[in-house]
């Protein structure tokens, strides 16, 4: 009878679907017959399937109908059909957080949790689990440590596996079970292990000692289970991360290169791979295999392979070489991401010469492959273009035609991300850059986009040989477009008249004309420009029209909300407020040869806000006005010694407050009151010590001292102070961190620490040097010639030039184009105390390097100051 | 007053590593769609990812559009590494995050591939796949638990779940047995939906 129903359906097509027009109503009116005796299963099963599809479909069960279902479903326990058993558990687990009172179930699934029905056993734990709270768990722990060791591995699991669920709820509870899971961890039972590895690991994960303790048996006594291989790799390359290179623990992952499982050999080299400061020769094994890979039949593998490969070009494109044959037979894979991947890892890799066969090969497939992977094909052609700047022209045609597709937002972003790279490194794409992209915003929906590129024109279109060409683009913005945009155009437009004398009179009446817009944002900056240009002054427009406000945005509303909180007759100073840091964009060029020497915590946007709020709530340090700079740290001892101190220097207007991030790497050791006492070797004064008051092992603490810049003498700018760390020492339990009760007093010497002339200099971006150069005047000019004799090329001395006044050099005057004899290097900066300070310095390459300083500054002393420390 | 820059704060591209907490959460979602991209079935594990209907459905379609017209078995989509395999009428994902291992992704579908195989004695597709519902949940409850894989091996799959097909011999005997006892409504009923 069955039989033929079926036929007749399959007859109407496969777009028959038995759950297609279920009415939740309807299944639940149905649910009644749960209550019916005998119970029927194979109806009841049909009915929970229902329900479950129902619930996994989105449908919306209200709560008073939820559980009148659930309590209706609580019946069925009395049947011993084990579908139908299984199926109520499910359904237990879907309704835990819809119905309510879900916990009557408590008592039936603890009797099937302990019962004699293995097939039970397992899933019932996890129900249970699965609406038990913290203090439910407490009555049934007693059963979860039996079945953590029970010796049948489905039960054993389960038990595991809900317990790390549960870890996140009852932490205190489950943490006892250790022991079991202990036990449970040298099962033969493959998953077994491998829970119980992961629920070992969650319960210490911020013990370290004990997360190597743990490890350490476990890749002594080796483990069955590929997955717990890879979870082991895992926490391995986490501790080697963490700390320096320990060396058991990378022999370990290498020697898991040659484990029978793929899923461990990729694991093992992935995680070699994506470790920090990783050597060409600890990195070759890892890439050989990799290169096997490439050859799997596959697809996963060789993905996973491609993928790998491509993060280490990023770092170490010589590494990836060896491979680069087995990436060519990768490109006509059918696996559109394999191939894009292939491509852009031998674009990283490969020669000059290969790049526009390769180009060509991707233009063939790019509209195939995700966004995901186009932005993967853009960023693989930003770093060719730096690579290889003399194909910039090849590539800003290929992006040009990207720009033209359909494409998400990240991937436009990518793209004009690129080109506006490519327009900063190359003078020449300049032109054909600008004009794309002002083609692009001609019809561009993202309104960042559209705001970024008005700003670069703004900033690039009125230095070209033909500006007015630009003026009709931004003009139709004006005209078409959302108020963000609209604003940012007339930014643009105010650049061009105030650059270009001949198209002010034209720039004036679009403003005028923008001066009736709807928003008043446009009309405000309309008006305001307006003016600014009608004065016709160049110190005007530099100041307000091209390089704009310097200061950090966070900090000018805290200083206008104190200024506003106590009346004054004083006007407000603008000087008062804290510089912006520059741009992080700015930074990673400046910091890109040096980068293994950094630190590992970047310099972000609010690094300086950050100390500025930890400054301030320190009593010693209050009425020392707003912080000035902030200084990268500097490390006062070598890496693994007794105590790690690293110094951060802060400059105020009249002092300077020393920070010292001390760290004590002896376990059996407490330090209390420690600080760093300094001798300076000027008239630098210490006027205060913070000690910091307790310093438990491998917890960083600061300690702070306040020093008085020299008032009489302003030019003494740089000072050598002499440290010694002082502290009184407690031994202690290594274990319990118990410390004795008598200390003694011990002191231990640091590396001299260096205040230097930029350390009172903040950098400042100019955008547009020349109107800054000229809007300071020539009032307090100051030139001197020296030779540097030691310097052997300009890219040399520019780079010390930098680091030396710490000063922001602009108009990408750091990079020093090749083959040349001589360069000029802009740079800006405030001095302390608010004076914009200028330095231009001319450079000749002879027999060693001439270099010429100009110094111009608002005040006669700062210019005085940096010649002095020039020479 | 000037023009407002771009900001700064890019999130980051969805292909780059960051370093992976060692977790044994290691599947975000799985589902089965038809091969109109209709939904049959989807778990999702992490409640922080598309924690709406409409969010869900939306990465479905997405991830459909990108996969059904070839069977490549790994794709990428919304930052997500997807591993999927399609039979007859009926695609099958599973989806981690980017830095996830991919053949652990690839394990688990190919455990949930063929313990269906099995459970459907050969015939995966849509029609006997939703006749068989009840079987294809709790095939998937015994391979993942809350994102962590709990059996990797289609075999221990089968033995956990028991399923006896619907339509072969044991089940004829409750209809029988439906049937003697005058239960005809439970039949038509049963005809109905199935």
């Amino acid at each position: 009878m069955i039989k033929k129903f079926d036929k007749k359906d399959e007859e109407s097509g496969s777009g028959s679907n038995p759950f297609q027009h279920l009415e939740k109503s309807a299944v639940l009116q149905e649910a009644r017959i749960f209550n019916e005796t005998p119970i029927n299963p194979r109806r009841c099963l049909h009915i929970l399937t229902k329900i479950i599809y129902l619930l996994n479909q989105g449908e919306h069960f209200g709560t008073m109908e939820a559980t009148e279902a659930f309590f209706a479903m609580t019946r069925l326990f009395q049947s011993n059909d084990q579908t139908l058993r299984r199926m109520c558990y499910l359904t237990i687990k879907e309704m835990a957080n819809i119905s309510e009172d879900v916990i009557i179930v408590t008592s039936s699934l603890t009797k099937d949790m302990t019962g004699k029905e293995d097939v039970y056993r397992g899933p019932a734990i996890r129900a249970l689990c699965r609406i038990t709270d913290t203090t439910m768990l407490q009555a049934i722990e007693r059963y979860m440590k039996q079945a953590i060791v029970d010796k049948v591995p489905s039960v054993s699991s389960s038990a595991l596996v809900s317990s790390l669920h549960m870890v996140k709820m009852s932490y205190d509870v489950v943490k006892r079970w250790v022991n079991e899971a202990q036990e449970a961890a040298s099962s033969d039972n493959i998953m077994v292990q491998y829970h119980a590895l992961g629920l070992l690991y969650h319960l210490r994960k911020n013990d370290r000692l004990a997360v190597s303790k743990m490890l350490n048996k476990f890749t002594k006594s080796g483990l069955k289970s590929p997955f717990a291989y890879c979870m082991l790799i895992r926490i391995a390359s986490k501790l080697t991360m963490e700390a320096l290179h320990d060396s058991p623990l990378f022999d370990f992952i290498e020697s898991c290169l040659r484990n029978k499982h793929e899923m461990v050999v990729y694991e093992a080299a992935s995680a070699i791979v994506h470790m920090p400061n990783c050597t060409a020769r600890e990195l070759a094994p890892a890439v050989s295999v990799l290169q096997l890979f490439c050859s799997s039949p596959k697809a996963a593998l060789r993905y996973a392979a491609v993928r790998t490969l491509n993060k280490v070009a990023m770092k170490h494109p010589s590494a990836v070489t060896a491979c680069n044959l087995d990436l060519e037979n990768l490109i006509t894979d059918s696996n559109r991401s394999i191939a894009t991947l292939a491509i852009t890892t031998l674009l990283k890799t490969g020669s000059e010469s290969s790049v526009d066969r390769l180009m060509k090969q991707i233009s063939s497939f790019v509209s195939e492959i995700s966004d995901e992977f186009k932005v993967v094909v853009v960023q693989a052609i930003s770093a060719l273009c730096q690579k290889y700047p003399r194909k910039h022209s090849v590539m800003m045609n290929f992006l040009s035609n990207m720009l033209r597709d359909d494409g998400g937002f990240e991937y436009k972003r990518a793209i004009v991300d690129c080109i506006i790279s490519i327009i900063e490194e190359n003078p020449e794409s300049k032109e054909t850059g600008l004009a794309h992209l002002c083609e692009f915003i001609e019809d561009c929906e993202h309104t960042v986009l559209a705001t970024k590129i008005l700003h670069l024109l703004g900033k690039e279109g009125p230095r070209t040989p033909s500006p007015s060409k630009y003026i009709r683009f931004i003009f139709n913005r004006v005209v078409l477009e959302s108020e963000a945009v609209r604003a940012a155009a007339v930014s643009a437009l105010a650049k061009f008249g105030a650059q270009n004398d001949d198209l002010l009179p034209s720039v004036l009446v679009l403003m005028q004309r923008c001066m009736m817009d709807s928003d008043d944002e446009v009309r405000d900056r309309a008006t305001f420009y307006m003016n600014v240009l009608q004065q016709k002054q160049k110190a005007l427009n530099a100041a307000y029209i091209f390089n704009g406000l310097s200061v950090s945005v966070p900090g000018l509303e805290k200083s206008l909300h104190q200024y506003t909180l106590e009346p004054t007759e004083k006007p407000f100073d603008m000087k008062s407020v804290p510089l912006a840091n520059t741009p992080i964009t700015e930074q990673k060029t400046e910091f890109a040869p040096v980068a293994t020497s950094k630190l590992p915590e970047k310099p972000g946007p609010t690094r300086q806000d950050i100390y500025q709020e930890q400054l301030a709530a320190i009593p010693e340090f209050q009425g020392l006005g707003s912080l000035f700079k902030t200084s990268e740290a500097v490390q006062l001892t070598e890496a693994e010694t007794e105590y790690v101190v690293r110094c951060v220097k802060h400059t105020f207007a009249r002092h300077m407050v020393f920070q010292f991030d001390c760290t004590n790497t002896l376990n059996d050791q407490l330090l209390q009151k420690v600080m760093v006492q300094m001798e300076p070797s000027e008239a630098y004064e210490v006027l205060h010590y913070v000690p910091a008051a307790n310093l438990p092992y491998s917890q960083p603490g600061s300690c702070y001292s306040l020093v008085k810049l020299p008032e009489d003498d302003p030019t003494a700018v740089s000072c050598t102070f002499s440290c010694t760390l002082k502290y009184l020492v407690k031994d202690c339990d290594p274990n319990t961190g118990e410390p004795d009760d008598d200390g003694y007093d011990d002191e231990y010497v640091l590396e001299d620490l260096e205040v230097t002339v930029a350390d009172h200099i903040q950098k400042v971006l100019k955008p547009n040097f020349a109107a800054a150069w000229d809007e300071v005047g020539d009032d307090f000019e100051k030139e001197e010639t020296f030779a540097l004799a030691s310097v052997r090329t300009l890219d040399e001395a520019v780079g010390n030039i930098i680091s030396f006044l710490g000063m922001q050099p602009c108009e990408r005057s750091d990079k020093v184009p090749e083959n040349k004899n001589s360069h000029i290097l802009f740079l800006a900066g405030v001095f302390r105390g608010g004076h914009d300070v200028l330095v231009r310095s001319r450079l000749a390459l002879a027999d060693g390097v001439t270099m010429q300083v100009t110094v111009r500054s608002s005040d006669e002393t700062v210019v005085d100051i940096i010649l002095a420390s020039v020479g | 007053m000037t023009a407002q820059t771009c900001p700064r704060q890019h999130q980051r591209t969805t292909m780059e590593i960051a370093s992976l907490e060692p977790s044994l959460y290691t599947v975000k979602a799985v589902f089965i769609l038809d091969n109109d991209g209709n939904r049959l079935l989807s778990k999702y594990y992490d409640k922080k990812l598309y924690p709406s209907m409409k969010e869900q459905k939306n990465f479905e379609k997405n991830v459909f559009n990108k996969t059904h017209k070839a069977d490549n078995e790994i794709a990428f989509v919304e930052g997500m590494t997807i591993v999927y395999k399609c039979s007859i009428d009926l695609f099958f994902y599973v989806a981690g995050s980017a830095q996830e291992n991919e053949l652990m992704l690839m394990a688990v579908l190919n455990c949930l591939f063929e313990s269906l195989g099995q459970i459907l004695r050969k015939n995966v597709e849509r029609r006997c796949l939703l006749d068989n519902m009840d079987g294809v949940f709790l095939v998937v409850d015994e391979i993942i638990d809350g994102g962590v894989i709990l059996e990797s091996d289609p075999q221990q799959v089968i033995q956990k779940v028991n399923y006896r097909l619907d339509g072969s011999e044991q089940a004829y005997g409750f209809d029988l047995f439906d049937y003697i006892v005058g239960n005809i409504d439970g039949q038509t009923d049963r005809s109905q939906c199935a």
